[in-house]
């Protein structure tokens, strides 16, 4: 374990995922009266493997392949100019948004801009029928009017803070930590 | 590495890293490396998406100015950036040399100070005069300067787009075989070419009259030679004959015969030219089997390049103006659309 | 300029005197009244300066006869917002030269005796001795001969259309043949245009890979060959200016192996830039990016390879180039803050001279006293024997003299050229040798307090 296990505390273990992920996916298939014509739209980076998964359990407990499309809003951005350069990675819908039940997925839910720079980007592909939101975690601390629909665990963090969610497919491991800076 | 939120705040933002994120201008392809060629290619990949989509507009660029300051007529590469930069959304103005006060004598010295005292976030210069936009380069300090061919010396966003034409097709380029045929003396396209293929480990050979392949482009190629220093170009070779040139090339890249400057003599004759060093359908079958032909245009058919293979199965020239916009964008996102730089 | 005005002798003492013309190199003094050397000798008594004179301590520094520059542009009159004749001398004097010759090539050109009588009277507020050089043609245009008998008879040293070449094969014939009763010798710009096709930088790695269009040396060496055969076939008295190539170099030296009257000289950048430094980063091979095409490295001749620049060190260290000669060309900040393309040829070199001469001297590669022959009795007998006084430090001779620090470090400033033109690659470079004192007629018209240690009076 890297220096993170020792300044940091760990609010979500593998297991805690997976029963986050299989209630969020039942939320969504109640919410949506099954399966049909929904499209999880994964926010790149680690909003793409959360879709894959929640797609999975759609799948394993419904029998329907939900498509899964990747989501990159670097272009949508309003604070380009304050940051670093981001790469920017194609944005890939299997399916056509329009008339569909677009669930935007993302790691973690914080000021909100990165869901209306998402919600931009999907308006951009077309006219969704409705979009919702889906988070495995909400610090809280939104900056815009935005709600997450579907949340696998609220955290109440102080600003300063830093949440690092790790999965499997792009860090080789499930977790969540609340940092109190950051750690390579 | 890894990061949740990182693009939720500025505090834990950790980019991709690239290279590029210090980089201020595209003057030449000569000072990337190709780590960094790569990185501007794959965003380039991320623009053919939006390219493709039915609306064409991304807000990235929001509020951003873009001038085109073209010292030279252009049709494709003007039209090209202006698209690039409005599709993301900057305001593009085109300044042309007839219609501005570079036709009552303002320097560009001038013209330049006073595009970046309105406020101009980018110029795309191009300039008759080699090392133009270098000159701008060093006198603006807050205006990002794009090279759209300067010269004889560059033209990077022509190569750029070049490779991204070619990895698309070929994949790695790394032992690939290049061949650049024409005037390579005087082309910008051919200069940017050989550093761009050279960086990606493509065999160049560089293909046409001796008069148009001065000796200084042998072997060495454009470096010092024995300072020990590694010289991405050693293996730029120069083979005048085409049907040995061709021989199992990957990759023709027929330049653009410029006839303007044929008045000075430097072949005897067009017709001699076509017999030697027109590339065509013939030439192409001692290629390998699947080799492809680009031509950065605006082309000569009949001259430089035949009819038939210019719209035929090999040629990748329609598929490079396309490539051409998405490498733009992917240079204005890069320069214009974001912060200082990274680390 | 710090001209210091006293009516007794100066003792000059301690220096290291190199006095090539006398075969002299050691420390000794220097004793100098109304103007003229009297004496050199090991040892001078402090006594022979009165209470009117004043003494100079020359410990560890250099004193030799004042620098003799015969290519010069001074720009009066026409151009007088590049430089004018009382800056240029200015510029001069911080360089140590006693003498300079200035180039014709102003508006009016000096293709006659009343543009000869102008500049000689502006020179008369200038720092140090100017010489005018004369045109060659009649509005240095190239077609036929100016009145070279007139000019000759106004004064001036040489004929030279520099700036262009004497195209016309014809007309250079006729020329040295012409003069051969008017002793000044034709100093030529060599400059084939056909083989130049526009070029702004020597022909090589560089030009090509920066797509400028290359000069080539052949450019400058099939004129070379042109001329030593119209010297040979004449008789007349050949000056080849700024010589830049190998294959100049031993054309020359098989030239004077074969008994032509030709002389030589070579510019101080030539000694020691090369093409390299047109990429921006003080001569690093590998440099690139934004400072690529430095306009301040344009030049005519043009910068070229480290086997060029060796020939021309070589030339000047056996005696195949007679002399140095600065070709200082200044020029005002807008003709070189633009594209390479746009740039105007030439360097402002006179205040830099010494500094950039000492480092082939350092390296080893030349000998001091050489190089100081070369700034002296070289020039002076490219022109003739009325130059003969002012390079040496003979008894009676006018004490045109130049004292100088040859280990001294300084860092160019254009800032502080005296020179309008403050164009040129090495602002910001470190160099090994400046001047401390430079002295025209006993009077000392620059002087760098900080290197000079004024000895008390007498």
């Amino acid at each position: 374990m890297d220096e993170a296990s020792a300044t940091g505390r760990e609010i979500m273990d593998a297991d805690e995922m997976r029963r986050a992920l299989t209630r969020m996916h039942h939320e969504i298939l109640e919410r949506n009266h099954g399966a049909e014509g929904l499209l999880l739209a994964g926010i790149r980076t680690r909003g793409v493997p959360i879709a894959q998964r929640l797609a999975e359990h759609i799948m394993a407990s419904e029998g329907v392949a939900v498509p899964v499309g990747h989501l990159d809003i670097n272009l949508y951005r309003d604070d380009l100019s304050e940051r670093p350069r981001m790469r920017v990675r194609p944005t890939t819908m299997p399916v056509d948004v329009t008339g569909r039940t677009v669930v935007l997925c993302d790691d973690v839910l914080y000021t909100g801009r990165t869901v209306r720079a998402g919600m931009e980007a999907i308006s951009d592909l077309g006219r969704p029928l409705r979009i919702q939101l889906a988070a495995l975690v909400d610090r809280g601390h939104r900056e815009l009017p935005i709600r997450a629909d579907f949340v696998g665990k609220n955290i109440p963090t102080r600003q300063s803070e830093l949440v690092r969610v790790r999965l499997a497919e792009t860090d080789g491991i499930d977790d969540v930590y609340i940092l109190d800076r950051w750690v390579d | 590495m890894a990061t949740s939120q990182a693009v939720e705040t500025n505090l834990v933002s950790r980019p991709v890293p690239s290279v590029a994120a210090r980089r201020r201008h595209v003057l030449d392809l000569d000072d990337f490396t190709a780590e960094e060629i790569i990185t501007v290619l794959d965003d380039a990949a991320a623009m053919r998406e939006v390219l493709a989509r039915d609306v064409k507009k991304v807000p990235t660029l929001r509020g951003k100015v873009v001038v085109t300051l073209f010292y030279e007529a252009s049709t494709r590469t003007r039209i090209s950036f202006e698209e690039a930069g409005k599709i993301l959304s900057a305001d593009v103005i085109n300044m042309t040399t007839t219609a501005s006060s570079v036709e009552k004598g303002e320097s560009l010295l001038n013209t330049g100070l006073t595009l970046q005292a309105m406020g101009v976030d980018a110029i795309v210069v191009r300039h008759p005069h080699s090392g133009a936009p270098h000159f701008l380069a060093r006198t603006l300090d807050s205006v990002a300067v794009i090279n759209a061919g300067d010269g004889a010396h560059a033209h990077p966003t022509q190569g750029l787009l070049d490779l991204y034409t070619a990895r698309e097709h070929l994949g790695d380029l790394a032992g690939r075989k290049v061949v650049i045929v024409g005037d390579v003396l005087h082309s910008r396209v051919a200069r940017s070419a050989v550093w761009g293929f050279a960086h990606l480990g493509a065999n160049v050979v560089l293909c046409g009259p001796r008069t148009l392949l001065p000796d200084p482009f042998t072997s060495a190629g454009w470096g010092p030679g024995d300072n020990g220093v590694h010289n991405p170009l050693a293996n730029v070779r120069i083979q005048p004959d085409l049907d040995a040139a061709i021989e199992g090339a990957d990759l023709v890249m027929a330049l653009r015969l410029q006839l303007e400057r044929q008045k000075v003599g430097f072949f005897p004759s067009m017709r001699e030219y076509i017999r030697r060093w027109q590339v065509n359908d013939a030439r192409m079958a001692r290629a390998n089997p699947d080799a492809l032909l680009m031509h950065p245009g605006p082309m000569n058919e009949g001259i430089e390049v035949s009819t038939a293979l210019a719209h035929g199965e090999r040629s990748l020239i329609e598929e490079q103006v396309t490539n051409g916009v998405a490498i733009r964008m992917a240079l204005l996102y890069q320069l214009v659309g974001s912060g200082p730089g990274g680390d | 300029m710090a001209a210091m005005d006293h009516t007794g002798p100066t003792l000059i003492a301690g220096g290291r005197v190199i006095d090539p013309a006398n075969g002299r190199d050691g420390v000794a003094d220097v004793l100098i009244s109304d103007g003229v050397v009297r004496e050199v000798a090991d040892s001078i008594p402090a006594e022979a300066v009165d209470e009117h004179g004043h003494m100079i301590n020359a410990a560890g520094l250099v004193v030799a006869p004042g620098f003799i520059d015969i290519h010069a542009h001074l720009r009066e009159p026409g151009y007088e917002y590049k430089e004018t004749i009382v800056t240029g001398a200015a510029a001069a004097a911080r360089g140590g030269f006693t003498t300079i010759c200035a180039m014709p090539n102003t508006d009016p050109a000096v293709d006659n005796e009343a543009v000869v009588e102008l500049v000689n009277r502006r020179a008369a507020d200038a720092a140090v001795r100017v010489r005018v050089i004369g045109c060659v043609s009649r509005h240095r245009a190239g077609r036929e001969l100016a009145d070279m008998e007139e000019l000759a008879s106004a004064g001036v040293v040489a004929f030279s259309d520099d700036g262009d070449p004497v195209y016309d094969a014809g007309l250079m014939r006729l020329a040295l043949t012409y003069s051969r009763d008017l002793g000044a010798p034709i100093s030529n710009h060599c400059q084939d245009y056909g083989l130049c096709c526009g070029g702004v930088m020597a022909e090589g790695w560089v030009s090509s890979r920066l797509g400028l269009a290359g000069i080539p040396a052949v450019a400058e060496e099939t004129m070379v060959a042109r001329d030593i055969a119209l010297a040979e076939l004449t008789g007349g008295r050949l000056h080849l200016a700024h010589l830049s190539s190998a294959g100049s170099v031993s054309m020359v030296r098989e030239a004077k192996e074969r008994g032509i009257n030709v002389t030589a000289e070579v510019c101080p950048h030539h000694l020691w830039l090369t093409d390299e430094w047109a990429l921006g980063g003080q001569g690093d091979p590998n440099a690139t990016g934004l400072m690529c095409y430095d306009t301040y490295t344009k030049v005519y001749p043009p910068l070229r390879s480290h086997v060029d620049v060796a020939a021309c060190l070589a030339g000047l260290a056996d005696g195949t180039i007679d002399c140095v000669a600065t070709d200082h060309a200044p020029h005002e900040r807008a003709s070189k803050e633009c594209t390479y393309n746009d740039a105007a040829f030439g360097i402002s070199v006179l205040e830099t001279a010494l500094g950039t001469l000492m480092a082939p001297v350092h390296r080893g590669s030349i000998d001091l006293t050489t190089m100081i022959h070369r700034l002296t009795v070289g020039p002076a007998r490219v022109l003739g024997d009325a130059f003969t006084p002012y390079a040496s430090l003979s008894p009676g001779a006018p004490a045109d003299l130049v004292i100088f620090d040859p280990n001294a470090r300084w860092t160019v400033d254009v800032n502080r050229f005296a020179s309008l033109g403050r164009n040129t690659p090495l602002d910001g470079v470190e160099l090994q040798g400046q001047i401390a004192a430079t002295m025209v007629a006993g009077r000392i018209v620059f002087e760098e307090e900080t290197l000079l240690k004024q000895g008390a009076h007498a």
